[in-house]
């Protein structure tokens, strides 16, 4: 397609004419056209593809539940449903987050994936420790790293209470570089 | 009447040459020269092959039954299990026969590379190969995410953790593996997409390659000692030495080809049937904490590689080896294309060959045993060996309810139970005094978080004075200064649990 080959002597047979300016004309023409045809297809082609990369992806304030939920003193489960999912989400739209309350009306919400690779930690009350599944990296209670292959401590949501409602500000599977 | 027939065929055949040329497309391919000592070491690459046909064919049957939607595909995979005749077989044949192509694509890959079989024409072969070994990979990654269980999601978790790491780009890129800021139905069909059609078109295009690039240069013979490959004359020299001594691939290579192929299709078809197909390993809710995510065997290496990576490199390792493996990998036979193939010519060869092989399986079991990550429920499952309670004071037994309670035994174990990640403490009383004791409880350190927060004094007291009396039969306790004074003063330890007490 890119070499102009029909102009090569050498690829004629001997008795054939010498290439009329028409057939040369004739092949840039089918070059020219095959190129904005492919550019028109390739408008939705490459649009789809990066679309998840150009689109701002907004976080918004979710509903966790009322404070009374998350009572002083302990560390508890909090679930959403991810203000992204689409119909075909399933189970995998829900989300979880950690919810600590270690004084009347004051809370830390951390992300229940592992600073390090993302793994799923758990809470355990009575030696007031996250631990990690997958690679043992462990957590305080208040987040901060205790040890292990995470590089800091757990990611922690932004949160607000309006009227008795815990809310946190999420709209992004935690990780390293932008955190929540 | 068998002439009959006879004619028939041939008189069919002859009608399908005339018009297709088939066969005088098939026969050369089929009556090129081997080297005649092409023997057993030559079966991998064939064996690959018939794996991979089988993840087609076995691929192309479950893709008519599989939901790829995240909301359906769980049930879907279990619908196939329990209820579609056969199903359950196709799945366990695709998952198996899958890490035998793995194995298969291995070991070729070692021999060829061992043989120095990459050198001087076949550059291209290898490095096609090299490309197929990734494809191969790619395909077993995503098959894992397939299954769409608690491993698959934790699984691309872990991929966009470690995307998430590119610096500027980073977010962007991970936005295009999931489709969106969250893993979900999107990520699933864009994983599904890869595995059903990109991969095995850009695998079937690349065998493709490969084999032409076979029937080209031909196949290697076994490297002597001496025998070194020189471009300027290997053609000439290797073409005329296979036209003196070579023999036709068929019948006298394939014929081990095909007794190794259905060797391995026959054990593989048995594993299949025996040990069933693999996962789905529970619902993929990322509410479920109680996950356990484990790559499959392929990966369970760079698994064990995020354990024990030291945290202050691990970025750059995630970010610049990858690259640098694929590009060393793929510039092998330009670095080296001529020169000695026998192994025992090149030992830095061999070296780097057994470095690197033990390197992965050590990881690779190190990954199966995964010292380093807490056993979850050790605490609540796994009881207190009795002869660590017999005639011990009400305080040692006291200690020996806040070890269990306080999840100690997830990462240490007692009488051979509990998790590997700290020392065992089966006879910590013999290693530590009582003062290293709290030290090491309340302050923690050598990885261990430290418990001063979390323990009241009372129990730690009470934990470690449990600790003092777990000693080999018949040892004194640690005999480090502290613990001396802690055995002249017997009463102290009470005391302390007395005075908390009374607080
Ligand atoms: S993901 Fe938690 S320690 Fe690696």
């Amino acid at each position: 397609m890119s070499c102009d080959c029909s102009n090569t002597p050498s690829n004629q047979p001997a008795q054939t004419p010498p290439p009329s300016a028409r057939r040369g004309f004739m092949l840039k023409f089918g070059i020219g056209l095959m190129g904005i045809g492919g550019a028109i297809a390739s408008i939705p082609i490459i649009g789809y593809a990066i679309t998840p990369a150009l689109k701002k992806y907004k976080n918004s304030w979710i509903d966790l539940g009322g404070t009374e939920d998350f009572p002083e003193g302990e560390t508890r489960l909090g679930k959403f449903t991810n203000p992204n999912a689409s119909p075909t989400d399933g189970e995998s739209a829900e989300q979880a987050v950690w919810v600590r309350s270690y004084k009347p009306a004051q809370f830390q919400v951390f992300a229940v994936n592992c600073a390090h690779l993302g793994c799923p930690v758990k809470w355990f009350q009575q030696s007031k420790l996250f631990m990690c599944p997958c690679h043992g990296g462990v957590y305080y209670e208040d987040g901060s790293h205790a040890s292990g292959p995470p590089p800091r401590g757990l990611f922690e949501y932004k949160w607000k209470i309006v009227d008795g409602r815990l809310l946190i500000d999420a709209g992004r599977l935690p990780g390293l570089e932008q955190s929540v | 009447m068998f002439r009959s027939i006879k004619n028939m065929v041939g008189g069919l055949l002859g009608w399908t040459e005339s018009r297709s040329g088939v066969i005088s497309f098939v026969q050369p391919i089929l009556t090129h020269r081997v080297p005649r000592d092409a023997k057993w070491w030559y079966v991998f690459g064939s064996a690959s092959l018939m794996f991979f046909s089988i993840q087609v064919v076995t691929g192309i049957l479950l893709a008519t039954m599989y939901a790829p939607s995240a909301a359906e595909a769980y049930s879907s995979l279990q619908y196939i299990d329990q209820e579609v005749p056969f199903g359950w077989m196709l799945r366990a044949l695709h998952a198996w026969s899958s890490n035998a192509m793995i194995l298969m694509v291995v070991i070729h890959m070692s021999q060829v590379f061992l043989h120095a079989s990459f050198k001087f024409p076949r550059e291209l072969m290898w490095m096609v190969g090299v490309l197929l070994l990734f494809c191969t990979l790619a395909l077993a990654f995503t098959g894992q995410i397939m299954r769409w269980d608690q491993d698959a999601y934790w699984g691309l978790g872990i991929g966009a953790a470690i995307v998430d790491r590119v610096p500027v780009l980073g977010n962007q890129m991970r936005n295009v593996m999931l489709g969106g800021p969250y893993i979900g139905g999107a990520t699933l069909s864009r994983f599904f997409a890869l595995h059903v059609f990109v991969l095995p078109g850009l695998t079937i295009a690349l065998i493709g390659a490969h084999m032409a690039l076979i029937l080209k240069n031909g196949i290697s013979e076994m490297p002597k000692p001496g025998m070194v490959v020189d471009p300027k004359t290997y053609v000439e020299e290797y073409e005329e030495r296979i036209k003196k001594t070579g023999v036709a691939f068929m019948p006298d290579a394939a014929q081990r080809d095909m007794v190794f192929c259905g060797l391995m299709l026959i054990i593989v078809g048995f594993l299949a049937w025996y040990l069933g197909p693999v996962g789905p390993n529970g619902i993929p809710n990322p509410t479920i904490i109680d996950a356990n995510p484990r790559p499959d065997y392929a990966f369970l290496w760079i698994f064990t590689a995020m354990a024990l990576m030291p945290p202050q490199i691990e970025t750059a390792v995630l970010l610049i080896a990858p690259p640098i493996v694929v590009l060393f990998l793929l510039g092998l036979p330009l670095i080296s294309n001529r020169g000695e193939r026998a192994p025992s010519r090149r030992p830095g060869a061999v070296l780097a060959y057994v470095l690197i092989a033990t390197a992965l399986g050590t990881l690779t079991w190190l990954g199966v045993v995964s010292a380093w990550s807490p056993v979850m429920d050790a605490w609540t499952s796994l009881p207190t060996p009795v002869k660590y309670l017999v005639g011990r004071t009400p305080l040692e037994m006291q200690g020996a309810l806040v070890l269990q309670h306080s999840q100690c035994r997830n990462c240490h174990s007692l009488g051979g139970e509990g998790g590997l990640r700290g020392p065992n403490l089966d006879n910590v009383g013999s290693r530590k005094s009582w003062d290293q004791l709290v030290r090491q409880v309340q302050q923690g350190g050598g990885n261990m978080p430290a418990y001063g927060k979390n323990l009241s004094s009372a129990e730690t007291t009470a934990v470690v004075a449990f600790m003092t009396t777990l000693r080999n039969a018949g040892a004194p306790e640690s005999s480090i200064p502290g613990a001396m004074e802690r055995q002249s003063s017997p009463d102290q330890a009470p005391k302390a649990v007395a005075s908390e007490a009374g607080k």
